[in-house]
């Protein structure tokens, strides 16, 4: 077996001291070293972004991304989109838009929006619907996901 | 029957709110099953063979590995149905003497962690003796083909058909026959969330828990309980958050049978988690289906006899608990659809193959069916040069209750009205406008139809018909107050993201005047719930729902009574609103949660009139009833790519009542997306040999946001009498309908170059290839 490495992950501003193989992957490591569930994995090969968290400020598919290539850079999960009791605007406009069923993609297209947001608040509809292609939801058919992050964006902007 | 409203006037039932399950889900909060930590983990070595006769196993030293030889006592699965000629077929748990497709399970390597127990899976060694194997239904059917089960020697394990005493008569008389073949290809309904299980062994009692990705908990219990020969109560099973199901996650897997068994071996907790891969190969299959169809029709283009050849591909083995009848048999009881064709000839096989096993998926043969039934009719207008919704409107059904061929009765619908109505907002003319324009400018636009009803809510009457051995269909709904006023309803029914929590405190809350946030519905687990079959078949609603009306009236009625005795004044005069019961007309009025307290501390009060505590049951087992909608897609098909751009999806579509028009809503969106995968993009392939080419999502393709189109609803209640709440079911209508009215704007796009496409799914490579040779046939 191969041998352990020690690193640190920094998850939303906490830091995890864990010993991992180095094969492991962020996502595994975030879920099972961690103990952050929120963070879902739903293909393992980098399709469905279900596993999308932010590392520096890159949204990332955390099934492609071995845990040593994050360690010491802050990672951000949806377990700390919400700052106390107060729901970040995209977490509300989910729920007022009904942008999830299950909740399996939910936390993969939170984070990618929240990235995407961030970087380019200014972003068109159509490169919007661009990005939030890159992740699957089986449930929704999409729309109210759509509807959602473009009021998140609005509320954002003002 | 109306929820009655008293007091303000307003109710819960038919208003947008939030769901109560998403505070969690948005927080990241959700309780999924591969959250769960174990002891053990199982990684499945799994055949990659599709059919062979197995030499040995090769097992690494020092690896814990479970094959065949180690489940003695342990069952077949083997679901029974009791008619249409069913040849009960056995699955192993553990792959035994034989091998009948690739993913199916052989051996199972438990380790201390996922990645030792991936590491230890590959250097387990499978010696197959492969023979031919046959993954083509039709080629299944030949004479000299590899038997699959030497029960079936012929391949086929169930056979349906009905003839109607009028039909050759019918037939002869007819002014014009019109015979197609429609194909479905292979499908795989793709939950974002593979399966996943765990499982923990309490040393005290020595029950086991197992925690899996199930849409029904109860039915998996009595399965595995069956199967390890153990009592059902040592036995508690739990679907926690599901991430969505869609009919795939209700059959048993053997996968669930041997973490159940590995728990009760090691006295310890085991868990697996179903990659991409797993699921792809082995999460069960749907929709691969050829339809020979032939409509009958009159000189004024109404259809008066159909009929039908339908072979499904069931795959390898019978599906529990519906067993593999359900997809050819649903297909010759529905064929007929929303027309009003009396005269009907149908045979209806599930042919075995060497291919995964077929389960449900959301609309179940449904979609199919549609498909070929709308093809017909849009041939049939061509042929009478009529528009396509013209014909439509000859022959929907239009009186209530209609008795179809296949002896169905049809409640009051909406076939017409729905239909008119998506005209009505397409704009017809100026559709056909602006498709000729473009025809001129080398663009090719389409426009397709599909009217279709959606059976739903049906109980045990409506599963008897099939002669199934478990015979699903009631609801059982208990609702307790406790003392401090708050409500708790435990459902048999297992949502996993129909928003059902939310749908059925609103019920709940008109009835006995508290709000829905106060109401906690509990599911999805057999310790907590009452025995129930879960959630499927556009059922939970009507049923729970019912079920939950039923039980939530029981309580009002206990609540009046004590208000009336703690008011002293008559139950009549009191109304329940706002969390107080009040006496009308007065100023008199209790809260709600003061009278739950006496309820259990102050009984004596009561002079034994009224029973202690404040706990009620509903059942509700309804006959079903049937929504309606009409789709329309107007696509641009382009010739030189076969690519397909799907413009504008309109849906007009009659559910009954709704009881929460943003879930409905949902539902309607997430059926039409999946929908549109299956007529453009989802395809499983199979190799001749019996490799399956599709194991990852890039090569098996779920709509994108940027495939789905904006779709826009419009919509119409009828209410009949066949469900207690008015509403009738919205699960699988979107499913439904879609890929019909996409396939049907394909070939309207494409009726300059005189072919036609009875395919789905439609992709750019099955387009470009038609047109090819039709245009070389043109040459
Ligand atoms: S789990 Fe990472 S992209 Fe699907
Ligand atoms: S809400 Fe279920 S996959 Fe998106």
């Amino acid at each position: 077996m191969t041998g352990k490495v020690a690193i640190t992950l920094n998850i939303n501003g906490r830091d995890h001291a864990i010993s991992v193989e180095p094969r492991r992957t962020l996502a595994d490591a975030i879920r099972e070293n961690c103990g952050q569930t929120g963070t879902h994995i739903g293909c393992e090969h980098g399709v469905c972004g279900a596993c999308t968290v932010i590392v520096g400020d890159d949204p990332v598919r955390s099934c492609l991304m071995f845990a040593a290539q994050a360690d010491g850079v802050p990672i951000r999960t949806v377990e700390g989109l919400a700052k106390g009791d107060t729901l970040h605007p995209l977490q509300r406009a989910f729920m007022d838009h009904h942008g999830l069923q299950c909740g399996f993609c939910t936390p993969g297209f939170l984070m990618l929006a929240t990235a995407v947001l961030e970087r380019e608040p200014n972003i068109t509809d159509d490169d919007l619907l661009d990005v939030l292609a890159s992740n699957l939801c089986r449930c929704t058919g999409y729309q109210n996901i759509i509807k959602a992050v473009r009021a998140a964006a609005a509320e954002m902007r003002a | 029957m109306s929820v009655p409203t008293q007091g303000s006037g307003m109710t819960w039932v038919g208003r947008s709110i939030r769901r109560l399950e998403d505070p969690a889900l948005v927080a990241g909060q959700g309780h999924f099953t591969a959250d769960l930590q174990a002891a053990h983990w199982v990684r499945f070595v799994r055949s990659p063979v599709a059919s062979g006769r197995i030499d040995r196993i090769g097992v690494p030293p020092n690896a814990n590995v479970i094959t065949a030889a180690d489940l003695a006592g342990v069952k077949p699965i083997k679901p029974m149905l009791h008619k249409f000629s069913y040849v009960p077929v056995a699955q192993p748990v553990l792959a035994a003497d034989v091998v009948r497709f690739v993913g199916e399970v052989v051996a199972a390597v438990v380790a201390a962690s996922k990645e030792e127990a991936e590491d230890i899976a590959d250097r387990v060694e499978i010696e197959i003796v492969p023979l031919t194997a046959v993954t083509d239904a039709r080629r299944a059917l030949a004479a000299g083909a590899p038997v699959v089960h030497p029960e079936a020697p012929g391949n086929v394990i169930v056979e349906g058909r009905i003839k109607t005493p009028d039909f050759d008569a019918t037939r002869a008389s007819a002014h014009t026959l019109i015979q197609f073949e429609a194909h479905s290809r292979r499908q795989n309904a793709t939950p974002l969330e593979a399966r996943a299980g765990h499982t923990a062994y309490d040393g005290a009692t020595g029950r086991v828990t197992l925690t899996c990705t199930t849409q029904m908990p109860h039915l998996t219990r009595t399965a595995i309980a069956d199967v390890l020969g153990m009592p059902e109560s040592d036995l508690r099973v739990i679907a926690p958050d599901v991430g969505g199901g869609f009919g795939q996650k209700m059959s048993l897997t053997p996968e669930y049978v041997i973490l159940v068994w590995l728990a009760r071996r090691l006295r310890s907790s085991v868990a697996w988690t179903e990659d991409r891969r797993e699921n792809l190969m082995a999460g069960f299959h749907s929709r691969d289906q050829v339809i020979t169809l032939e409509g009958a029709f009159d000189k004024d283009a109404r259809l008066t006899a159909l009929s039908a050849d339908i072979i499904a591909n069931v795959g390898a083995y019978s599906c529990f608990p519906t067993t593999c009848g359900v997809e050819p048999l649903m297909a010759m009881a529905e064929l007929p659809g929303p027309y009003q064709a009396q005269a009907y000839d149908c045979v209806s096989r599930g042919v075995v193959t060497h291919t995964c096993p077929m389960g449900p998926y959301r609309g179940v043969s449904r979609p199919v069916i549609t498909f070929a039934l709308e093809r017909l009719m849009d041939k049939a207008a061509a042929r009478f040069g009529i528009e396509p919704i013209e014909i439509r409107r000859r022959n929907l059904i239009d009186r209530f209750p209609y008795k179809s061929a296949t002896g169905l009765t049809f409640d009051e619908a909406s076939y017409r009205q729905t239909l008119e109505m998506a005209v009505e907002h397409i704009d017809l003319p100026a559709f056909r406008a602006r498709q000729k324009q473009a025809r001129a400018e080398g663009r090719y636009l389409g426009i397709g139809f599909s009217t279709f009803s959606e059976r739903t809510g049906y109980g045990s009457p409506a599963f008897a018909a099939r002669g199934m051995e478990i015979t699903p269909g009631w609801e059982n709904v208990e609702i307790t107050m406790d003392p401090s006023g708050l409500v708790e309803a435990r459902i048999g029914s297992s949502p996993h993201g129909q928003g059902l929590r939310t749908t059925l405190a609103q019920i709940i809350a008109d009835e006995i005047g508290v709000e829905p946030r106060q109401i906690r519905v509990v599911h999805g687990d057999t310790d907590r719930a009452p025995y129930g079959w879960g959630t499927f078949a556009s059922r939970s609603l009507v049923i729970a729902g019912g079920a939950s009306l039923i039980a939530a009236q029981k309580l009002r009625t206990k609540l009046l009574k004590i208000a009336s005795h703690l008011l002293e004044a008559s139950a009549a005069d009191i109304v329940l609103e706002g969390g107080m019961a009040k006496v009308s007309g007065t100023d008199r009025s209790l809260p709600i949660a003061t009278m739950a307290r006496q309820a259990y501390y102050q009984t004596h009060r009561f002079n034994g009139e009224i029973d202690p505590g404040l706990t009620e049951i509903g059942a509700y087992d309804p006959a079903g009833t049937f929504s309606n909608a009409c789709h329309v897609a107007i696509v641009q098909v382009d010739i030189e790519t076969g690519h397909v751009a799907i413009e504008k999806f309109l849906v007009a579509e009659d559910a009954g009542r709704i009881i929460n028009p943003m879930i409905a809503d949902g539902q309607v969106h997430g059926g039409i997306a999946q929908g549109i995968g299956n007529a453009l993009l989802e395809e499983i392939v199979y190799s001749d040999t019996g490799d399956i080419l599709t194991s990852t999502l890039a090569d098996y393709l779920p709509p994108t946001a940027r495939e789905v189109p904006v779709i826009e609803l419009h919509h119409m209640e009828t209410y009949s009498d066949a469900s207690i709440t008015k509403a009738k079911g919205v699960g699988e209508g979107g499913a439904i309908g879609a890929p019909a009215a996409v396939i049907n704007a394909i070939n309207d796009a494409l009726a300059p170059f005189n072919i036609e496409i009875d395919e789905i799914p439609a992709t750019p490579r099955k387009i470009r290839a038609t047109l090819r040779s039709a245009m070389e046939k043109r040459a």
